[in-house]
C-alpha cells in the first residue's frame, strides 16, 4: 500500500473493508482526493449505510406525494397547483461542539434543501433536546443553539414558527438539534438535483470555499464523542445568513424565469456530494474544474476543495445557452457564480490519465473527472460515490420488553402537583426560546409557537398547512417501537387539533452508535413502529434524516425518533386555535384516560425513574379521533382544542387556560382501571396519566348535541368536563388556583432555571 | 391608486411583507431596488425591516450609502412621506433623516413579541388617521431597537415622538419608552414595531392599519 493511503483512510473514518471496496471499484489505489471523496460520501451521515435496509420499510407513497425520499426534500401536492416542500434534518454534533454556528448552519442547510427543489423556504420548526437546564453546560448550549437558530432564521427571512424543547440528563453530552423547514412553490416548477443532458453546465453559486467544515459529515457526524473532542471545532461550518438570503433570492429568480435545468444544494461533503449526486441521479458523468471554485484560502489542496462544507453554496444545472442570463441574475444579487463543470454522457473514457488500465465499472452511469491546477486529481464513477457505497445489515439485538409496571405516588396535594408539573422545564412555556425567533416574516403565520401546531397560509390560495414536530425519548427508551408510533400519533394529532388533515411525514431518527447491537435493535424497532403508525394513519414519509453516533464518552442518548407532520387545511380561516379562546364555552375531553404513568413526567418528577410500559397506542382509535376533529372543525363546532401529551391533563388544562387568559371550572374525567386504585389516588391519576389519543376541546354550548352525536358515531370516548370563564382554574373540591399563579409557574420556570428571570 | 414604493436592499427580509401589506390596504406596491437612484414616481416610500447588507457593520450604516438612499433623501426633503420600519428606521437614523440612534436591546437578546404602542403624535404623514392616544397592537422583532436620544423630553416637546411603548411593553429599554419618531416636518417616520405584520386579521392584531390608512389619506 502506498504511503499516500497508508492509514489515512482510517483517519478519514473509512474501515479497511471499505478501502478494499474502493480499490475494487477503481482497480487501483485512490488518489488522496478520491479517498477524501469516498470517506465523506460513504460516511454514515451521507450514505445511510447502516439505516438503509431498515428505512425501506417506511411507506413513502401516497396520492399527494410528488417527490418521496431520495431528493433534497419531499414534495406534496396541496391542490390548486401549489406544492409544499418540507424536510427535517439533524445538526446535533456541530451544535455540541460549537452551539451557535452548529445550530445556525443546521438551519441554513435545511433551508437550502428546500430551495433546491425550487421552493421559497417559508418557515422552520426545531426539535431540541438538552440536559438538565440547571447545569451550566446546558445553559451554555441552550443559549448558543437558540441564538444560532434565531440569528440565521431571522437574518435570512424565514420565520421560525414552532417545534419543541425537552430536557433530560441523557442529552447532557449530546444535545439534539433537529431543524425542519417548509417552503411553497407552483407544483409545475418542481426542480430536482438531477442533471438534464450532456453539455449542460454546472454553475457553482454563492460563497467562497474555505477550510471550514472539512470532514463534517465523516469525522464529526459519523462518530461518537469522546473526552477532549472540542478539538473537532474546525470540523464545524460557519454560517453567513446574509449570503444565504442573496442566494435564495437569486435561485428563486432563476427558477421563476425558467433558467434552470436542475438545482442542488451543497451540504455534507460539499462539492463531492453535489457533483456525484446530480450526475448519479441522471446516470451521467461530469467534467469538474476545481480551478473555477472561488477560494477563501488559495493554498487549499484539491481534496480540501472537494470536501469543504463551506456554507451558502448551490449548484445550478444550466443549458449553455442560458448561461449568460444565469450569470447576470447572480451578478444582480451580488453573488459569485462560476462554471464548475459540464455534464457528460453515461459512458466515457477510462482511467488512463491516472495511470491505471481502463476498468469495467460497477453499475451504470458516468465518470466524475476532476481537474485542479492542470492535473486530473480524481476520476471515479459518479454512482460509486452516490449510490454504490457499502450497505450494512448490522447485527442487532431486539429491545427487551418494557417492565410490567411502575410504582408512582398518587397521593400528592393536587394544587402543588399541578404547579410542579407546569413548572417542569420540559412541560413549561418555551417563550424564552421562541421570543428570540422572528415568527412573523413571510406574512403567512396564522398560528406560531405555543400552539399545538404551527399554521401557515399557503400563498396565493385560501388554504393553510399545519406543521408539528414531536418525539418522546423517554417513551422510546422504554419501548422503541411504541415510542416511534406515539411520536407519529402525537404529531399528527397536534396537526388535526387545528382542523388540518395530516398528509405527510418527515422524520429524524436520532440514535447512538449503530455499531452497538442494542442500538441497532432499538433503531429497527423504531422504524417498525413508525411504519405501522404511518400505515394506520395514511401518512407517507417523504424524506428525513438519520443521525447515529449520538453518544458521549460511551453514554448514549435516549433513542429519539422525531416526527414532523404536515397537514392541509382547505380554508385557512377555519384554523382552530389552541386552548380556551373565550368564556362561556363547554369543555370536553375526547379519548379515554387510563392509569398510564410509564415514562411520564409525573413518574420522573416523583421517582426519578424511567420504567414501565409507555402509554398504549390504539392506532385505529387514533385515526378515528383525527377524523372526528376534522369533521368537527369543518362544521366550525370547535372554538379551541388542545392535545394532551407530556404532563397529561394537568399540563393541558394549564396551557389551555393560559392561552388566552380564560379560566375554567372542570371536573376530572373518568379513569379506566380506577377501581384498582385507592379512591383518593384517582384524581392524580386523571391529571398526570399520559394516555394517548386524547384532546381537550372547547365548544359553544349550542354545539353540544352535534358534538355528542358525531363523537358517538365516531366511537370516540367523550367526557363533559365543565365550562370556561373567570380567571381561575377550578376543579371543585380539589383545585382552585388563580391563573396568575399558574402563569408564574408555567412562564417563569425556564427563565428561572436558566438564571434569567423575566 | 396611491403608489407606495418598498425598497429592497440586499438582506431586506420584510420587503415582500411590506408590499403585501400595501396591497392589502388597497394601494399599489412598487418594488424599488437599492442600486437604482430612481423612485419610479411613487407617492410614498417604505424602508422595510431586515438586515441590509447583513448588518455586519452598524445596522443601516452601509444602506445609507446606497444609490436609492440619495433619491429617498431628496424625496424626503421635498416633503414626500417616508416610513422606516425596524432596519429601515435604523437606516433613516444613520442617514441623518431622523434624530437619535438604535442600540443593542437592554436584554442583549433578539426579541420577537406582540406589544402595544401608544400614538403620541398624529401630526405626521403616517399617523394622521390614528386617533390621538390610540393604543395599537403591533409586533416587534429586533436585536438592536433601544432608542436613545440626548434629550428625549425636548424631542417630545417638539412633537417628534410619534409612538411610545405602552406601560410594561417596552421590549428593549428604549429611552422614555420611545418606539418611533419623526422629523420636524412630520413626513419622515421611523419605528421599531412592524405595522406591515399587523394589517391582516387572519394573522393576528391589526394595529398597523392606521399607518397605511394615514398615508393613503383614508380617515377613519
Amino acid at each position: 500500500m502506498s504511503s499516500v493511503i497508508e492509514g489515512l483512510h482510517r483517519q478519514l473514518g473509512l474501515t479497511d473493508e471499505e478501502l478494499e471496496r474502493i480499490l475494487g471499484v477503481l482497480g487501483r489505489e485512490p488518489s488522496r482526493a478520491e479517498l477524501a471523496m469516498y470517506s465523506l460520501m460513504w460516511s454514515e451521515h451521507c450514505s445511510y449505510k447502516s439505516s438503509k435496509v431498515h428505512l425501506r420499510r417506511l411507506p413513502s407513497e401516497g396520492p399527494r406525494v410528488l417527490q418521496g425520499p431520495g431528493e433534497n426534500a419531499g414534495v406534496v401536492d396541496l391542490g390548486d397547483g401549489v406544492a409544499a416542500v418540507f424536510k427535517i434534518e439533524s445538526h446535533n454534533h456541530p451544535s455540541f461542539v460549537e452551539p451557535f454556528q452548529g445550530a445556525a448552519t443546521g438551519v441554513g442547510g435545511i433551508i437550502r434543501d428546500i430551495l433546491a427543489m425550487g421552493a421559497r423556504p417559508v418557515a422552520s420548526l426545531n426539535s431540541l433536546r438538552f440536559g438538565d437546564p440547571a447545569e451550566p453546560m446546558t445553559r451554555r448550549l441552550l443559549e448558543g443553539v437558540v441564538a444560532g437558530i434565531g440569528h440565521y432564521g431571522n437574518c435570512v427571512g424565514v420565520a421560525t414558527v414552532g417545534g419543541e424543547v425537552a430536557f433530560d440528563p441523557r442529552y447532557a453530552g449530546n444535545p439534539l438539534v433537529n431543524a425542519l423547514t417548509v417552503g411553497f412553490m407552483p407544483a409545475e416548477r418542481r426542480l430536482s438535483g438531477r442533471a438534464g443532458r450532456a453539455g449542460d453546465l454546472a454553475v457553482l453559486m454563492g460563497a467562497k470555499t474555505g477550510r471550514d467544515g472539512i470532514g463534517g459529515a465523516s469525522v464529526l457526524a459519523s462518530a461518537s464523542f469522546e473526552e477532549g473532542d472540542h478539538a473537532k471545532r474546525p470540523n464545524v461550518q460557519v454560517g453567513d445568513p446574509f449570503q444565504e438570503k442573496l442566494l435564495i433570492e437569486a435561485c428563486l429568480e432563476l427558477a421563476e424565469r425558467g433558467l434552470l435545468r436542475g438545482l442542488q444544494d451543497l451540504g455534507a461533503a460539499g462539492i463531492s456530494c453535489a457533483v456525484a449526486e446530480v450526475a448519479a441521479r441522471a446516470g451521467m458523468g461530469m467534467e469538474v474544474d476545481l480551478d473555477a471554485v472561488p477560494l477563501r484560502e488559495p493554498s487549499m489542496e484539491a481534496w480540501e476543495v472537494l470536501v469543504s462544507e463551506s456554507q451558502e453554496r448551490m449548484l445550478a444545472l444550466v443549458d449553455p445557452e442560458r448561461l449568460d442570463d444565469v450569470l447576470e441574475v447572480c451578478r444582480q444579487w451580488g453573488i459569485l457564480a462560476s462554471v464548475l463543470g459540464e455534464m457528460t454522457e453515461g459512458r466515457s473514457g477510462g482511467l488512463e490519465e491516472l495511470g491505471g488500465p481502463p476498468q469495467p465499472q460497477r453499475g451504470s452511469g458516468g465518470l466524475l473527472r476532476v481537474r485542479f491546477r492542470g492535473e486530473v486529481v480524481a476520476e471515479v464513477p459518479a454512482a460509486s460515490l452516490a449510490d454504490e457505497g457499502p450497505v450494512y445489515s448490522r447485527p442487532l439485538v431486539p429491545p427487551p420488553p418494557p417492565t410490567a409496571g411502575t410504582e408512582v405516588p398518587l397521593d400528592a396535594e393536587v394544587a402543588e402537583a399541578v404547579l410542579a408539573v407546569a413548572a417542569d422545564p420540559t412541560c413549561a412555556s418555551k417563550r424564552w426560546v421562541w421570543e428570540q425567533y422572528d415568527r412573523f416574516v413571510g406574512h403567512g403565520t396564522v398560528a406560531g409557537p405555543g400552539h399545538d401546531a404551527a399554521v401557515l397560509r399557503v400563498p396565493g390560495t385560501g388554504r393553510a398547512v399545519a406543521l408539528a414536530t414531536d418525539g418522546n425519548g423517554r417513551y422510546a427508551a422504554l419501548d422503541p417501537r411504541a415510542g416511534a408510533a406515539l411520536a407519529v400519533a402525537e404529531a399528527a394529532r397536534n396537526v388535526a387539533c387545528t382542523g388540518a388533515r395530516p398528509i405527510a411525514v418527515t422524520n429524524c431518527l436520532n440514535f447512538a452508535s449503530p455499531e452497538r447491537p442494542e442500538v441497532m435493535g432499538a433503531f429497527a424497532a423504531a422504524v417498525d413502529g413508525m411504519a405501522a403508525a404511518c400505515h394506520a394513519l395514511g401518512l407517507p414519509v417523504t424524506g428525513g434524516n438519520v443521525s447515529f453516533y449520538n453518544e458521549s464518552s460511551g453514554r448514549p442518548i435516549h433513542p429519539t425518533p422525531i416526527v414532523g407532520v404536515l397537514g392541509l387545511l382547505e380554508d385557512a380561516t377555519t384554523a382552530v386555535p389552541t386552548g380556551f379562546p373565550r368564556p362561556g364555552l363547554t369543555v370536553w375531553l375526547l379519548g379515554e384516560t387510563r392509569v398510564e404513568l410509564g415514562g411520564s413526567v409525573w413518574q420522573r418528577l416523583t421517582t426519578g425513574r424511567l420504567e414501565g410500559p409507555p402509554p398504549v397506542l390504539d392506532l385505529t382509535a387514533e385515526a378515528r379521533l383525527h377524523q372526528l376533529l376534522l369533521d368537527l372543525a369543518a362544521r366550525r363546532q370547535l372554538a379551541g382544542t388542545h392535545d394532551l401529551a407530556d404532563g397529561g391533563l394537568a399540563v393541558a388544562l394549564v396551557e389551555a387556560t393560559l392561552a388566552a387568559g380564560v379560566g375554567a371550572m372542570v371536573d376530572l374525567p373518568p379513569v379506566r382501571g380506577a377501581a384498582a386504585l385507592p379512591p383518593e389516588h384517582v384524581p392524580m391519576a386523571a391529571l398526570t396519566s399520559e394516555s394517548a389519543s386524547r384532546v381537550l376541546v372547547a365548544a359553544p354550548p349550542e354545539a353540544a348535541e352535534e358534538l355528542e352525536a358525531l363523537t358517538a358515531e365516531a366511537g370516540v370516548p367523550l367526557a363533559r368536563l365543565g365550562t370556561t370563564g373567570g380567571d381561575r382554574l377550578i376543579v371543585p373540591g380539589l383545585l382552585d388556583l388563580p391563573l396568575s399563579r399558574l402563569r408564574d409557574a408555567y412562564e417563569g420556570a425556564l427563565p428561572h432555571a436558566l438564571g434569567d428571570p423575566v | 391608486m396611491v403608489r407606495i414604493g418598498v425598497v429592497t436592499f440586499p438582506g431586506s427580509c420584510d420587503d415582500r411583507d411590506a408590499r403585501a401589506a400595501v396591497a392589502t390596504m388597497g394601494a399599489d406596491p412598487v418594488a424599488l431596488w437599492h442600486g437604482d437612484g430612481d423612485l419610479r414616481g411613487v407617492d410614498a416610500v417604505i424602508l422595510p425591516g431586515g438586515f441590509s447588507y447583513g448588518d455586519y457593520l452598524r445596522c443601516g450604516a452601509i444602506a445609507r450609502f446606497s444609490p436609492v438612499m440619495g433619491a429617498v433623501a431628496a424625496f424626503a426633503r421635498a416633503g414626500g412621506p417616508v416610513l422606516g420600519i425596524c432596519n429601515g428606521f435604523q437606516v433613516l437614523c444613520e442617514a441623518g433623516l431622523l434624530p437619535g440612534a438604535l442600540l443593542r436591546n437592554a436584554g442583549l437578546r433578539f426579541v420577537c413579541r406582540e406589544v402595544e404602542v401608544v400614538v403620541d403624535s398624529t401630526a405626521t404623514a403616517w399617523t394622521s388617521a390614528c386617533p390621538p392616544g390610540a393604543t395599537l397592537a403591533i409586533p416587534v422583532k429586533h436585536g438592536e431597537g433601544r432608542y436613545v436620544h440626548p434629550d428625549p423630553a425636548a424631542l417630545a416637546a417638539a412633537g417628534q415622538v410619534v409612538f411610545r411603548y405602552a406601560p410594561g411593553h417596552n421590549p428593549n429599554g428604549s429611552q422614555a419608552d420611545i418606539a418611533g419618531v419623526t422629523n420636524p416636518a412630520g413626513n419622515v417616520v421611523g419605528l421599531m414595531p412592524h405595522p406591515e405584520h399587523a394589517v391582516d386579521p387572519l394573522l393576528g392584531p391589526t394595529g398597523g392599519r392606521g399607518l397605511f390608512e394615514s398615508v393613503l389619506g383614508a380617515r377613519v
